[in-house]
């Protein structure tokens, strides 16, 4: 069971593969598919290693991308960590 | 002004951006976008009064970021950000002003008002985003630019050393002074964090890849290939403290 996931608007990604890259467990990939303005946004290729740090999102330099928690039995919250 | 199909929850940093100027001028790599995440969440964490802060920049590709944030935004002629911020400090004397601009706008052309907003101890945070190069209107050399580099305006490679920023404006006496890398995102977040607490002339250099018309005529890759750098010459430091005087890592990576 995932302890995070990641949101993606995939229509404001440059594909410059900083998410991908820095990704602590390498959840990241960028994906075949291009967006409209021709860039290739990233997807989870190992979805089940998200921990919803939003270490993406605090490296995405065009706000395309952000982590978050799933909520805990123990009382966790929605939201970047 | 973006089609984006609406997600069922917000990105955080939403909050205290201008969504609707989404998305950026900056190119793809460009890592000004990542300072700003930083400084959004930094913003948010201190919890100081929004409505009582200001962002002023100069011109420039770093000159856009006040244009993004939901704040009281001014967007100045170039190179005379702090002189318009001192002035609105003056006036108003209960608002945090922000300074947030370019290496070339804040050190270069705008170099003296640095030095004395500096020696005058004026309350404001100067965040400066140091691409090492005039990247807007085409890449010509700043005094920020390493010695060596190409760029326009210097096609058989700079004669001149660049200057340390952080030393500078310590020398000119401000009481807090700091330099990160893009890459520093968390590090970045807490030192922006504790210099918004802070009284005083506060400077914060943040070096940032600009692939486009720094690193391409240095045949330095892209911006992920900078962010890499940062990252390796940090460990590098890690292992070999006496590089990390000054800027001995960056002038390892750029004399060619
Ligand atoms: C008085 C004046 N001189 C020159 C310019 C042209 N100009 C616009 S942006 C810029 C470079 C800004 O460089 P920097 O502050 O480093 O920002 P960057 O684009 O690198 O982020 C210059 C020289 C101008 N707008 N006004
Ligand atoms: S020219 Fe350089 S600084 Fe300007 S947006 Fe492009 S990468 Fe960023
Ligand atoms: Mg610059």
């Amino acid at each position: 069971m995932p302890k995070g996931s990641v949101a993606i608007t995939a229509e404001r990604c440059k594909g410059c593969g900083f998410c991908v890259e820095f990704c602590p467990t390498h959840v990241l990939e960028l994906s075949s598919a291009f967006n409209a303005k021709g860039y290739h946004p990233p997807h989870m290729i190992t979805a089940e290693k998200c921990s919803g740090c939003n270490l993406c999102g605090m490296y995405c330099p065009d706000f395309a991308i952000f982590g978050y928690k799933f909520p805990d039995l123990k009382g966790g919250k929605v939201g970047p960590a | 002004m973006s089609t984006t199909p609406e997600l069922a929850i917000l990105n955080p940093v939403e909050e205290v951006l201008r969504k609707d100027r989404i998305p950026t001028i900056w190119c793809p790599g460009c890592g000004i976008g990542t300072t700003v995440n930083s400084f959004a969440y930094a913003l948010m964490g201190t919890g100081i009064d929004l409505k009582k802060t200001a962002i002023v920049s100069g011109i420039g590709c770093s000159g856009r970021v006040s244009g993004y944030m939901a704040l009281d935004s001014f967007h100045t002629t170039h190179g005379r950000a702090i002189p318009f911020a001192t002035g609105l400090k003056l006036a108003n004397p209960e608002l945090n002003v922000i300074v947030y601009s370019g290496d070339g706008d804040l050190t270069s052309i705008g170099g003296n008002h640095l030095v004395h907003a500096a020696r005058r101890n004026m309350d404001l945070l100067v965040v400066c985003v140091n691409n090492m190069i005039y990247a807007m209107t085409g890449g010509q050399a700043a005094a920020t630019t390493p010695g060596n580099s190409m760029s326009t305006t210097t096609p058989y490679g700079s004669f001149e050393p660049e200057i340390c920023l952080p030393q500078l404006v310590d020398a000119c006496g401000a009481v807090f002074v700091a330099r990160w890398t893009a890459f520093h995102v968390k590090q970045l977040e807490r030192t922006m964090a504790k210099a918004l607490k802070k009284k005083g002339f506060r400077f914060i250099e943040v070096v940032t890849p600009c692939p486009t018309l720094y690193q391409r005529r240095n045949n330095m890759g892209d911006g992920l290939a900078a962010m890499m750098d940062y990252k390796n010459s940090q460990q590098d430091q890690e292992r070999r403290p006496h590089l990390r005087s000054g800027h001995g890592a960056r002038r390892r990576y750029h004399r060619r």
